[in-house]
């Protein structure tokens, strides 16, 4: 038997549990701002229908964001650098792009003899340290103190390396639009990347990000990161159930339980450019910031070589007296 | 005229590596912006790795702990040793200072990158321009310094 839920079914009703969950969310957003620590949000995938009123409502609450590229676009040197416009598919909705920041996954899969279908809400995880932030060459990325990743579209050159570092690859460009035009057009940059903010502005302002309060199914909550952990940690203590976003990528502010384990939902789902996988990923920055320990170590080698080295010299100058 | 310790690096192998540091560090820094697959130096056999962020990332930081380690070393040489015979001439001044900035500019980055800070990112984007601002007027000095013979110290 195949478990589906159309999205007219559930949309009924649906505007009761969407205010609900959003009363919800306020008090956890505003808990947070005030402790200082970073937000997160659980995305409990059993309860996810896949009727994308998160979807749309991401997009009416960010259309102000999108880009408006100027056309024709400049000139690019060389000309293999790729342009990427998604001004006339601004209606595509299946994948990530500068126009759609969160899309739903499908995995068909069995539970318990059953075959389920499972919905999963994607888009920018917020890692808790976000390679795309820490890398960026010019600080175009940021990271806000309650955890948000965000990318500042009136500096961003679209150079892409954002997307390159990003374990999911989630940011998407969009040519014609941004700083670089009014720089070298020809010769660097290519666009202005675009993802989730997490609504920050709504946050800010004490409410919900949009696809939070949109939500009749209350698949979303937000709250401070440990609260969160907790939470999605007893709802998988008492399904059975598996957690990713805890420990992925070092650990993000993106915390999924489902009722299967997330190898099975990756090889379920479709993956490619705009659709990130859910594989196990390690800490991206560990490596470098394994390395930054020894950058403490090396002033201390070059001091006690130099004094080694004074240290003989004394000593050479004090036999040649002796002798 | 004793022209023997008139280098702080001297002739030394010091002085190789930390000429080899300083070009890994300028190199590896330059990949850092998406700039070296866009212009075709990716494709040259042997320097994909030019374009692989992360681990142009770590080269940065393997060639910047030699260098603060020579640094170190060098300066507390100056400072005990070679202070007595040669002093830092105006170039060098000029050469170290940069240096320092660049190596001030850069520990902050590296903080930045840790795990569980968030720097306010006016003070990152004044650290990218500063880093990136430092090391083009480091470049020109030095190579001035090269055509004009210049060196970093005069005997006292
Ligand atoms: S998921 Fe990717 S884009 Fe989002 S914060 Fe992490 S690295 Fe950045
Ligand atoms: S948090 Fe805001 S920007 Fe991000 S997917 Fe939800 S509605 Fe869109
Ligand atoms: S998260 Fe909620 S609003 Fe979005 S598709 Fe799933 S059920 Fe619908």
């Amino acid at each position: 038997m195949q478990t589906k839920i159309s999205r007219r079914s559930f949309l009924k009703g649906g505007v009761a549990a969407a205010c609900s969950v959003a009363a919800t969310s306020v008090p956890a957003v505003a808990k947070t701002t005030e402790k200082g620590q970073q937000l997160a949000t659980l995305i409990d995938v059993r309860k996810c229908v896949g009727c994308e009123a998160c979807v749309e409502a991401c997009q009416e609450s960010n259309v102000a964001k999108f880009p408006q590229p100027q056309k024709p676009f400049p000139k690019m040197i060389p000309n293999r650098v790729p342009v990427e416009d998604w001004s006339d598919k601004k209606d595509v909705t299946h994948r990530l792009t500068p126009y759609n920041w969160l899309f739903i996954q499908h995995a068909t899969v069995d539970i318990n003899g059953e075959e389920t279908e499972l919905n999963i809400p994607r888009r920018c995880m917020h890692c808790s340290n976000p390679p795309c932030v820490k890398l960026c060459p010019w600080g175009a990325a940021k990271q806000m103190s309650n955890g948000t990743a965000r990318i500042d579209s009136d500096i961003c050159l679209g150079g892409s390396k954002c997307r390159q570092v990003c374990p999911w690859k989630i940011p998407q460009r969009q040519t014609g639009t941004g700083l670089y035009l009014d720089l070298l057009p020809s010769m660097a940059g290519n666009g202005v990347m675009y993802k989730c903010d997490r609504c920050y502005n709504r946050v800010a302002a004490g409410h919900a990000p949009a696809c939070i309060d949109a939500c009749p199914e209350g698949v979303q909550t937000i709250g401070p990161r440990n609260e969160i952990i907790a939470k999605a940690n007893a709802i998988a203590n008492e399904i059975n159930g598996y957690i990713y976003g805890e420990q992925e990528n070092g650990g993000t502010n993106t915390i999924y339980v489902s009722p299967v384990p997330f190898e099975e939902l990756d090889n379920a789902i479709e993956t490619g450019q705009g659709r990130p996988h859910l594989k196990a990923v390690s800490d991206q920055m560990a490596d470098g910031n394994n390395l930054a320990a020894a950058m403490l170590i090396a002033p201390l080698a070059g001091v006690a070589a130099a004094v080694g080295k004074l240290y003989k010299n004394v000593k050479k100058t004090e036999g040649k007296e002796i002798n | 005229m004793n022209r023997l310790p008139l280098t702080i690096a001297g002739t030394n192998p010091i002085r190789v590596i930390y000429l080899m540091t300083l070009f890994g560090l300028v190199l590896s820094g330059f990949a850092q912006m998406p700039i070296f697959k866009r212009y075709y130096i990716a494709d040259i056999p042997g320097l994909g790795w030019l374009a692989q962020f992360y681990v142009t990332h770590l080269i940065h930081y393997l060639a910047a702990i030699i260098f603060i380690g020579i640094s170190a070393y060098l300066l507390v040489d100056y400072l005990m040793v070679r202070r007595k015979q040669i002093r830092l001439s105006g170039s060098g001044y000029l050469r170290a200072g940069l240096l320092a900035g660049l190596l001030m500019t850069g520990i902050m980055l590296v903080i930045r990158n840790l795990n569980g800070v968030i720097l306010p990112s006016g003070l990152i984007i004044f650290l990218d321009l500063a880093h990136l601002g430092l090391v083009m007027v480091f470049l020109f000095t030095a190579v001035t310094c090269l055509m004009l013979k210049k060196r970093w110290t005069t005997t006292r």
